[in-house]
């Protein structure tokens, strides 16, 4: 096959125009790391408002306009990309394949992303900046508190619409990739983990995605062309958003996680040194996880005055879930169990990844339980709840990924002490900083609020500590990793950790510019 | 323990046993009943039902959580490369993979069973004694007891000099109220939810439910509160800017307490409607016009009248406060469609409505003289009723 493009292109307009997965891995990544920083820095001042009761320093509006960006960016822009960069870097190299299927779209889906946060942030600048949660929910998000309707909602809207358009072409680049270039003998159930997680994530992606559109349009048409799909005095109905926003939003979060499933089913067995248990129990877990996320959507909702039946359907549907993923949690146990076990960082952070979505799994079952939801549902109950499963977890998951393969991207070794700082330092940092906010919500502190009655004050404290202390803790990460691809010690094995096992521990480390150019046989 | 590095024995001094025995501890000690760790058991039989059933779940995932972290933990201790252990291969084990399956399965469905009965008994709200109306709006709660007739709004009472630290902070701090919602215990009350603006949803921790206010629909809810005293909560649903600073408090009395409660409130009514009859002094309205303006205006327009730059108007150098008492008048009374300002009409009495206005036109060094008498407030309103 003759290579007519560069052989390594390099400068500028190697990154501008590169169709290479392994670059686009790369910028994914970047842009990743840039927006967790920023929504991070974000969460560092309002926590700083929230330390003590009282307004210090925020005026109320700005807070909320702080945590609806925050949720925005970390979702939008810091989780996804991070696994769409880990997919693009992974993916081929784990089926054998040159290179994703269409890799000009490939480009196109990454460049979107940069444009899309300049409009997201640019709504912080202007009038009528989103104060209305991640969720939009109308009316307040047709009108602000100023009761206008101004330009920076109509940004977000459009942030929105290109954010998901990045996600749509991703997906179909990965289910087409995935589907047509698998190396010869390897037939979907022998494909590792990683590139199933993301295949059923795709197909979410393409499933819910559009219905995100279709909801954030309506809001632009309630805004500015008269509709009234939100509005009761012209006949419609502010739930109706709730409900078609949630039907994106609950597969949105399965979408987050089951990526971060699919690396914890390639580390935990790499080092337990011991095969994945019940390989094809976890991939019908995942499928069963999949098609139970489309149904339960209206569990975010109890409270909005649901007939009886609909509460008790979708509360039955969402404890459902307990049971694929209970299974998958077994399953990893079950691979530790009389392996071989060694603790590098890889290691440590899917290790507690398991624990941190268990407490996150626990309180979900919790929040499902429609009647106790009546006390739970808006406080900080249900902000610890998806603190732990769709923020901590999948970001430990992203941490432990880039330890585990960062030697094969780049053919250096990070300083593993270092690592294991960073470890210790964020689980304990990250427990301090969210596990005291479920007694809150228990307590009865509504979310949302930037100021609180005395009775929260001690535990807001805690958490704001301990959230600080996350943060600092993440700055060692940025570290560690700009240390070890600068100037680490130099990884020459292919197979960089022993009980790895997958075609691309076949590759040299560095892995080669172009890999598998001509595909491997699987046997 | 000879065996294993630092980093092993550390973890296993913070091992998950640890964790979940003094999680088990402070559970079950006394410092649960109070509301700093747990929800409260309130007094309504659905705060009850509601505490049973999250203790229920709460053991059963302590439970299942203690035994799978145990699990986890000696795994980690004791198969370890340091320790020599060498690893198995097996990777599946078809009977125990169905077990656990199916046990939790079973787990479910007995959770489902409690939960679907306080459901049904959280959706009974037929039969009731008596029917509040409850209205959310930016930013204050408005409670009309519809068999009596009466209605009233309930406005954050916590002073901004409190909220900004000019002040200390009293023990109610954000959960204390002008007006609050009186109730009479033992009685089932019916409450109908509603919005005049967005979304907030009406939240009393101990009457054990919390129901979103949705503009244009109608949400129904009860209780029965079964003992006399002070029950204070929050908005729980993102409603602007001061959504953390609109709170409820309902007071429970004993039944004879209430009716003379009701009969209070009606006679004060008529005092009130009386008084509009009569000629204020300039001293009286701006009185009475600061303080109507610190619980309705303040909130948006700011204790010192300088607003929000670009949300919420300047009142100090404002067109409206200097120009025509009629427009300043329509304004307050119908307010600005397109923008956060609602009409005061039925909010503020004939007496509050020119005690405000007066105020507006005299107070931060304006001095305009201008005088606004209850009656001329009162035609306004019903000019601009027509």
């Amino acid at each position: 096959m003759s290579v007519a493009h560069a052989e390594h292109p390099r400068g500028l307009s190697r990154w501008l125009f590169s169709t290479n997965h392994k670059d686009i891995g790369t910028l994914y990544l970047l842009f990743s790391g840039i927006m967790f920083l920023f929504g991070g820095a974000q969460a560092m001042a309002f926590r700083a408002e929230l330390l003590q009761p009282g307004m210090q320093w925020m005026d109320p509006l700005s807070f909320n306009q702080f945590i609806t960006i925050h949720g925005l960016v970390m979702i939008f822009g810091a989780l996804m990309p991070a696994f769409a960069g880990l997919a693009n870097w992974l993916i081929p190299m784990m089926i054998g394949a040159p290179d994703m299927a269409l890799p000009r779209v490939n480009n196109w889906g990454f460049w979107l992303l940069p444009f899309a946060a300049s409009f997201l942030l640019l709504s912080i600048l202007v009038a009528g900046t989103p104060e209305g949660g991640w969720t939009m929910y109308p009316p307040l998000s047709i009108v602000g508190s100023s009761g206008k309707v101004e330009i920076g909602g109509d940004l977000l809207i459009f942030s929105v619409h290109l954010l998901g358009l990045s996600s749509i072409l991703g997906s179909i680049n990965i289910i087409v990739t995935i589907l047509n270039m698998r190396a010869p003998g390897m037939s979907l159930m022998k494909m590792p983990m990683f590139c199933w997680a993301w295949l059923i994530t795709a197909y979410l992606l393409l499933a819910v995605l559009p219905v995100l559109a279709g909801a954030v349009t309506m809001l632009l048409t309630d805004r500015h062309f008269g509709t009234s799909f939100f509005s009761a005095a012209g006949g419609g109905d502010p739930v109706l958003f709730q409900h078609i926003f949630w039907f994106f939003g609950h597969p949105e979060v399965y979408i987050i996680i089951l990526p971060a499933f699919g690396i914890v089913s390639h580390i935990i067995p790499a080092f337990s040194r011991k095969p994945l248990f019940g390989y094809s129990s976890m991939v019908y877990a995942l499928v069963a996880i999949a098609v139970l996320s489309f149904i339960v959507w209206a569990h975010h909702m109890y409270t909005v005055g649901m007939p009886l039946a609909g509460n008790l359907y979708f509360m039955y549907a969402t404890i459902l879930i307990a049971v694929p993923t209970g299974v998958k949690i077994f399953n990893w146990i079950s691979t530790m169990w009389r392996g071989s076990m060694s603790f590098e960082a890889p290691m440590l952070f899917a290790l507690a990844f398991i624990m941190l979505f268990s407490v996150g799994g626990f309180t979900g079952m919790m929040l499902g339980m429609a009647p106790a939801d009546f006390q739970y549902h808006d406080t900080y109950f249900v902000v610890a709840h998806f603190h732990y499963a769709m923020g901590i977890s999948p970001v430990f998951a992203v941490l432990a990924a880039i330890y585990f393969w960062l030697p094969k991207w780049c053919g250096r070794r990070y300083d593993e002490r270092l690592a294991k700082i960073h470890f210790w330092s964020s689980i304990i940092s990250v427990n301090i900083a969210f596990f005291p906010q479920f007694f809150l919500g228990l307590a009865g502190m509504p979310r949302r609020i930037p100021d609180y009655p005395l009775v929260f004050a001690d535990f807001n404290m805690l958490s704001s500590v301990g959230a600080w202390a996350f943060g600092a803790s993440q700055l060692l990460f940025f570290y560690t990793v700009f240390k070890a691809v600068r100037g680490g010690v130099r990884e020459s094995k292919a197979c960089v950790w022993d009980g790895a096992r997958g075609l691309e521990w076949t590759l040299p480390s560095p892995a080669p510019y172009h890999s598998f150019v001509t595909p491997p046989v699987v046997k | 323990m000879a065996g294993g590095n630092r980093l092993t024995r550390v973890r296993r001094r913070f091992s998950g046993r640890a964790v979940w025995s003094g999680l088990l501890v402070v559970f079950s000690s006394a410092v649960v009943a109070e509301t700093q760790f747990n929800l409260t058991r309130g007094v309504t039989p659905t705060s009850r039902e509601v505490y049973d059933l999250h203790m229920l779940i709460l053991w059963i995932c302590v439970a299942i959580a203690a035994v799978v972290f145990a699990v986890m933990f000696y795994s980690i201790y004791a198969h370890r490369k340091s320790r020599g252990a060498v690893p198995a291969q097996f990777h599946e084990n078809p009977i125990l993979e169905v077990l656990w399956t199916v046990i939790p399965a079973l787990i479910l469905v007995a959770m489902a069973v409690p939960a679907t009965r306080a459901m049904i008994n959280l959706y009974d709200h037929g039969d009731a004694d008596m029917t509040i109306k409850v209205t959310g709006h930016q930013w204050k709660w408005k409670y009309d007891y519809l068999e009596e007739g009466i209605g009233f709004f309930s406005n954050l009472k916590t002073s901004d000099d409190e909220i900004q630290g000019k002040a200390p902070k009293g023990d109610n701090y954000l959960l204390e109220v002008d007006n609050p919602l009186v109730l009479p215990v033992n009685k089932k009350i019916r409450f109908v939810i509603t919005s005049a603006d967005v979304l907030h949803a009406w939240w009393v921790p101990a009457f054990g439910w919390k129901q979103d206010a949705i503009p244009g629909f109608i949400n129904e809810n009860w209780a029965i509160i079964d003992k006399p005293g002070v029950y204070r909560g929050q908005c729980a649903e993102l409603c602007g800017r001061r959504h953390a600073f609109m709170p409820i408090v309902v007071v429970a009395k004993e039944e004879q307490d209430y009716r003379n409660w009701i009969a209070e409130q009606k006679a004060l009514r008529q005092v009130q409607a009386a008084s509009a009859d009569r000629e204020w002094s300039l001293a009286e309205l701006m009185t009475n016009g600061e303080s109507v303006y610190g619980t309705t205006c303040a909130p948006c327009h700011q204790p010192n009248g300088r607003g929000v730059p670009g949300v919420f108007p300047n009142l100090v150098e404002s067109p409206i406060t200097k120009g025509p008492v009629a427009q300043n008048l329509s304004v307050v009374i119908n307010g600005r469609p397109g923008t956060a300002m609602p009409a005061f009409a039925d909010q503020l009495s004939d007496a509050d409505l020119a005690s405000v206005v007066t105020y507006l036109r005299n107070a931060w060094g304006k001095n305009s003289g201008d005088l606004i008498q209850p009656s001329q407030a009162k035609s306004a309103k019903q000019q601009a009723a027509k």
